[in-house]
């Protein structure tokens, strides 16, 4: 019952919003759906033991051997809870920003939650190709009709790439699904007792393997990625990097690895090698970016370059690294982007060159970048490192060549982070930055809350592996 | 055959129409009670109720799924006439609208043979029957030089393809000593037919790949669609471009493959032809409507899968192509005939003036494109499933080639997406009603409930 109603509220609620036309009527409505939402997730977590309100299964197209079967795992609990606290934290720290059409804005990002959540729970590969396409559409319409100049470009770039990756995606479905046995049936449960000789393997790896590098973003397939985020308004990039990416990651763990292992082990070590390279060419790049947005973009698709290394290590430790970092990276970007939002919205301008010495003006949004900074470095005692900790010792049983060049990732990610708080907040105040003033309350207040989190789960992260670690368990197996 | 009987009655009765009245709207109205008597009166055929029954020696042979694909076609018809019947009495000096009702109806006469045609010689006629009211009707805009044109290129290239198809049919005849395609049977088959048989095949594929624009004999589509009024451009784009489809599979059921020849070797060069010319020169359209044009050669392409496939996958799949295809261009072209400027910027900021249409047409154009939760999903979900049903791995590269295809129609489609709500604009718009209003939105309700459920459809095809 619980991943149905994940999915329903958002959409109603999204539904609904399309009619409020008042600013602060859609504002209170989408944050109050999305705090239900919430609690909906919490309470799945915990129910956690009880296997019956975590999955529903209803009839829908018996005659093509699908059916509405959504299922909640650890892995699913941890991804959809990183979504439900996304959207109310995001739906706070815009709340005093401006939109046209306000009502049309906040029903695209409940309709995007909708699919998101989808995806996370859909234990049957039609369904999940719907929503896996569910969740594009929405935020194509948010990040082109709200956002920089060049966003209808970018945002088509973004679309096409998906869109292709996602139709090759269902053409690998099509293959899976005449390999089953008797009555051809799309649910997980039969795609994981297939039996695919080696050849089907590394033909069929590649159709879905494509969709979730595109997604990711993995290098090479990365270029729509900076540009849409770019380009996006922040709220709609913040969903972009914080929860759809984490898509990609999902879909590997979930519909990859269990069901090509031996591709998986064959191809592994090309992905990871690209991965690194896209590490560091990531990293390298970040360091001369200008755009504090761009900082952002390139240094998350440094990060997850990471899981996605660690996911095709195929180590346990490393896969409960990409599981907490999964959540933790959500979290930190989350951070990132209010911090750039919060300093656009006020100096109206995100290059570097322009801001300095702001932290004399805003000491506090100055204390918060620091530590959400800090967090984006891995550093002990945030929820960052236990992750990369986990990750890079997966990795290290590995191959420990790769391991180490993936290790430079994190000087230079100080590198590229530290000097972004440095020219932001320290130095001589610009003329930008003159009349500058403290964050808004709701942004402190939901940094803070952040802060809190990122805490937390760096001093104590046992409850999020003790939460996947039986998933990990179990695909790792398969 | 109440299909073929109600509807020639029909259209003789829309003629006498024309002479007792000239008002606009009880044309329209007889013409929609007409289509409903022909409506009904098909589907009580369908289930052996009413039937009238005239011995054909088997010429004609009335199964299931022509039945049901008449059906579709008349009801489709039906949505059309709702939404653009009343376009259709205004074309030309606005004193014929009768008379195109009749020939709409004559056109549909032809459709019901085609769909259970057992015989060559039914399959020429019923050809000839559904094109010659078009030929018209292209040209029904008789003061407009475009629509002159189009019509005159349409007949000329049309007789062409007519020419072609009865000497392919001649060849077989004369190879096999019978019209009935039961006489293709394999047991009936033997290399003695020489290059005869074979040769007047391809004349007959030739000719009906002519009537559905399947690369590379589209050449007048676009020059007509876009010179033909918009409603029959509409009209002729959906319901008629299926019927040929349903003529390609009566034609090809099962029987070619076995009759040494390999269509598996044409058909996917037709295939990507169809789809490279439609998609890539889509993209570069400046006009909706030619684009449009375009865009029903690719989507031609893709139910080419259907005879190429040639399985259960692939019946039902040609079933939901057809009415996924239709609501949404029978939608897109009653929208084009509400905006005064046609072009792509014409759409400019329509997202502001009317939120409606705009909201509809996106509904249309996701379906055209294939977006899940649209019907033009399960369209191509369909093909793309037949044919891997059909050739297994050894086909994964003609369908990776229609995907990517796929993505590129994205490009056209979205364009219309990105203009109507994204750019700044003022478009002038034609007045139009609740009632338009209406029927827009129900086209677009039909479009995502059978984007859900897609059985809806098929459901009642086993019924």
């Amino acid at each position: 019952m619980i991943p149905l109603l994940l999915i329903i509220v958002p959409l109603i609620g999204g539904l609904i919003s399309f009619l409020l036309k008042e600013d602060k009527a859609a504002k209170s409505w989408s944050l109050l759906i999305a705090l239900v939402t919430l609690a909906i997730a919490l309470s799945g977590i915990y129910f956690f033991n009880n296997a019956d309100a975590l999955s529903i299964h209803l009839p829908w197209l018996p005659a093509l051997g699908s059916s509405f079967d959504v299922h909640m795992d650890g892995m699913s609990s941890m991804l959809t809870l990183l979504t439900a606290i996304g959207f109310p934290v995001i739906f706070v720290a815009i709340y005093k920003n401006s939109y046209t059409k306000p009502g049309n804005f906040f029903a695209g990002m409940l309709l995007t939650q909708a699919g998101l959540m989808g995806v996370f729970v859909a234990a049957d590969a039609l369904l999940f190709y719907f929503f896996w396409e569910l969740a594009l559409i929405p935020a194509y319409f948010l990040a082109s009709n709200w956002g920089g100049e060049k966003r209808i470009a970018a945002t088509f770039k973004f679309f096409v790439y998906t869109f292709v990756g996602s139709l090759l995606m269902l053409i690998g479905i099509f293959y899976l699904y005449f390999q089953t046995s008797g009555n051809h049936s799309f649910a997980i449960e039969s795609f994981y007792h297939l039996h695919l000789s080696t050849h089907q393997q590394y033909v069929f790896f590649w159709l879905f393997f494509i969709a979730f590098a595109i997604k990711m973003p993995l290098f090479p397939l990365h270029t729509w990625q900076p540009d849409a985020y770019e380009q996006a308004t922040t709220g709609v990039t913040m969903v972009l990097s914080a929860i759809m990416v984490k898509m990609g990651l999902y879909a590997t763990i979930r519909w990859l690895v269990p069901v090509f292992p031996e591709a998986t082990t064959h191809f592994a070590n090309f992905i990871i090698i690209l991965a690194v390279i896209g590490m560091l060419y990531a990293s390298l790049i970040a360091i001369r970016q200008d755009d504090f947005k761009r900082v952002i973009a390139y240094s998350s698709i440094a990060h997850i370059g990471l899981m996605c290394a660690a996911i095709f290590a195929q180590k346990e430790v490393g896969w409960n690294g990409v599981m907490v970092q999964m959540f933790n990276h959500g979290i930190v970007v989350l951070g990132l982007w209010i911090v750039a939002d919060a300093i656009e919205q006020q100096l109206g301008t995100r290059k570097l060159s322009e801001l300095g010495g702001l932290a004399q003006k805003a000491p506090e949004l100055a204390i918060l970048f620091v530590i959400m900074a800090l967090a984006n470095i891995a550093l002990p005692l945030t929820n960052s490192f236990i992750g990369e900790f986990l990750m890079f010792n997966g990795l290290f049983q590995y191959n420990m060549v790769i391991a180490i060049f993936a290790l430079i990732t994190i000087i230079l990610t100080a590198v590229y982070t530290l000097n972004t708080v440095q020219k932001i907040f320290y130095g001589e105040v610009a003329i930008q930055t003159t009349h500058a003033v403290d964050a808004g309350l709701h942004v402190r207040f939901i940094l803070w809350i952040l802060v809190v989190v990122i805490f937390f789960f760096g001093i104590y992260p046992e409850p999020m592996i003790h939460l996947t670690n039986d998933t990990v368990k179990a695909l790792l197996v398969q | 055959m109440n299909a073929i009987i109600f509807s020639a009655v029909a259209g003789v009765v829309m003629m006498f129409t024309g002479i007792i009245t000239q008002q606009k709207s009880t044309i329209r109205n007889v013409a929609l009670a007409a289509l409903l008597v022909v409506l009904l009166a098909n589907i009580f055929d369908t289930y052996g109720i009413f039937s009238i029954y005239i011995p054909t020696h088997g010429m004609l042979n009335f199964q299931k799924f022509g039945l049901y694909f008449n059906t579709l076609a008349f009801a489709a018809t039906f949505l059309f006439t709702l939404i653009s019947g009343s376009d259709v009495t205004l074309i030309g000096n606005g004193r014929h609208g009768a008379e195109f009702f009749a020939l709409i109806f004559f056109s549909l006469a032809g459709i019901a043979i085609l769909t259970s045609y057992n015989s060559l010689l039914m399959l020429f006629l019923g050809i000839e029957i559904m094109s010659i009211p078009l030929y018209i009707l292209t040209g029904a805009d008789k003061r407009n030089l475009k629509s002159n044109e189009a019509s005159l290129k349409y007949f000329l290239m049309g007789s062409f393809s007519t020419g072609i198809l009865l000497m392919g049919i001649a060849l077989m005849y004369g190879a096999r000593g019978g019209f009935e395609i039961d006489a293709l049977k394999p047991s009936a088959v033997s290399n003695e037919y020489g290059i005869l048989d074979p040769l007047g095949l391809v004349l007959v594929f030739i000719a009906i790949a002519f009537k559905v624009s399947a690369a590379p004999f589209h050449f007048w589509t676009p020059d007509v669609y876009d010179g033909a009024p918009g409603v029959f451009t509409s009209y002729m784009a959906t319901i008629i471009k299926a019927a040929g489809f349903i003529a390609f599979i009566r034609l090809f059921d099962n029987k070619a493959v076995e009759m040494g020849m390999s269509w598996k070797i044409i058909l996917p060069v037709v295939i990507i032809a169809t789809l490279l010319v439609g998609n890539i020169t889509a993209v570069f359209q400046q006009s909706v409507k030619r684009m449009m044009a375009y865009s029903s050669i690719a989507q031609a392409g893709f139910m080419l899968f259907a005879v190429f496939a040639e399985n259960d996958v692939a019946k039902e799949g040609i079933l939901i192509y057809t009415v996924a295809y239709s609501v949404a261009t029978i939608g897109i072209f009653a929208v084009l005939e509400k905006v005064k400027d046609i072009s792509l910027e014409g759409f400019n900021g329509l997202a502001q003036k009317s939120s409606l249409l705009a909201g509809t047409t996106t509904v249309f154009l996701l379906s055209l494109t294939g977006i899940p939760l649209t019907a033009g999903f399960f369209a191509k979900y369909y093909m793309l499933l037949s044919a891997i049903k059909y050739g297994g791995s050894s086909v994964t590269w003609l369908v990776i080639v229609a995907v990517i295809f796929a993505a590129i129609s994205a490009f056209y489609y979205f364009r219309v997406i990105q203009a109507m709500y994204f750019k700044k604009g003022n478009p002038e718009l034609h007045s139009f009603n609740k009632g338009f209003c209406f029927m827009l939105v129900l086209l677009a309700v039909v479009t995502i409930l059978i984007g859900m459920f897609p059985t809806i459809i098929l459901n009642w095809f086993y019924f």
